[in-house]
């Protein structure tokens, strides 16, 4: 593989900006992916973060999960990308 | 939510990483693995927020560690690691992330791997173990450029002289101590095959490290039979940076 396929992390480094947003530990969720069906753990998504927002992909079929942008006092949220989100209380 | 912490000690680990004890008067306790931001402001109001691994055990009290590692452009780590005092605040938040996390109820095996300064969050995993008294079997393989870049060495030296409670392997990349068995190199899938738990075990593995590293070692563990759901990872990028 070439290097420029190392360029994310995991869904966990999204965790911080996430926790700004919901009460809930969204990384330990699963979610499944609305274009390939998978179901896999938030933590476990493809997460890149040198744009100006945080773009999270499904580590199956790569299609974009959730997409997270602050600007200045709004944050826009992106979720259609994720068909459910299945947490644990 | 952001809480502030004090720092209370500052323990230099390398020549080029620092452990910061923070006092977090407002601290809701954390597990093993989890991370805080870092938020630093400039007087102007320009603000950097950074992730760094909390390397203390998980415990009730309301002083973490930090170990961080100073990165030669970086926009933070040179001030956490050269120009914090003790008696500075800095901003936190945190803890975050429940998936890369290790808890004293797991009894099963538990393979660790780390790749440089990702032995942070397994290094707490570890002090918790020993803190909680668990018996669950643990082993570490943890790959170094050379042995004077190791954190905690002899604490991990002492834990694994100490019954054995963790089994230690390095794996050297760049310079190996004299008489070491194995020429530098980088783990390899011999190197996993003969030092981390059979599959048969059922281990649950935790690897940590920049993004190349956990690729091709969660795709070692993967080849010698280990499920991948049984392996959680953590990658940090080129840069050390998350943010």
């Amino acid at each position: 593989m070439s290097s420029h396929t190392y360029d994310y992390l995991d869904g966990n480094a999204a965790a911080g900006e996430l926790s700004s947003l919901f009460t809930m530990d969204v990384t330990a969720a699963r979610g499944q992916c609305a274009h390939c069906g998978a179901i896999n753990r938030f933590a476990e998504a493809h997460l890149y973060m040198q744009g100006p927002g945080l773009v999270a992909r499904c580590s199956v079929c790569q299609h974009v999960l959730l997409r997270l942008v602050n600007a200045r006092e709004r944050v826009f949220l992106d979720l259609t990308g994720m068909a459910c989100l299945i947490l644990d209380t | 939510m952001w809480r502030v912490g004090k720092v209370v000690a500052l323990y230099d680990e390398t020549a080029t990483a620092r452990t910061i004890t923070l006092d977090v008067s407002d601290w809701p306790g954390h597990v093993a693995g989890q991370h805080v931001d870092v938020r630093l402001t400039a007087s102007d109001g320009y603000s950097a927020v950074r992730s760094y691994s909390i390397a203390s055990a998980a415990n009730s009290e309301r002083r973490i560690q930090l170990t961080v590692e100073r990165l030669p452009d970086g926009e933070v780590s040179p001030y956490l690691t050269q120009e914090i005092a003790v008696g500075d605040r800095l901003e936190l938040r945190g803890p975050i992330g429940g998936w890369f996390v290790w808890r004293s109820q797991q009894t099963e095996p538990i393979q660790l791997v780390a790749g440089g300064s990702g032995i942070v969050p397994l290094m707490a995993m570890i002090r918790s173990r020993a803190m909680a008294g668990s018996t669950a079997p643990f082993r570490l393989l943890y790959s170094v450029r050379e042995p004077e870049v190791a954190f905690y060495r002899e604490e991990l030296q002492a834990l694994s002289d100490h019954d054995g409670s963790v089994n230690l392997t390095y794996a050297y990349t760049r310079a190996a101590p004299r008489n070491w068995p194995r020429p530098p190199s980088r783990i390899d899938a011999p190197l996993i095959a003969n030092t981390t738990w059979p599959s048969n075990l059922v281990p649950t593995c935790y690897v940590c490290g920049p993004t190349s590293f956990v690729e091709s070692v969660t795709g070692f563990l993967s080849s010698s039979g280990n499920s991948p759901d049984k392996i959680r990872t953590e990658r940090f990028g080129p840069t050390g940076d998350r943010k």
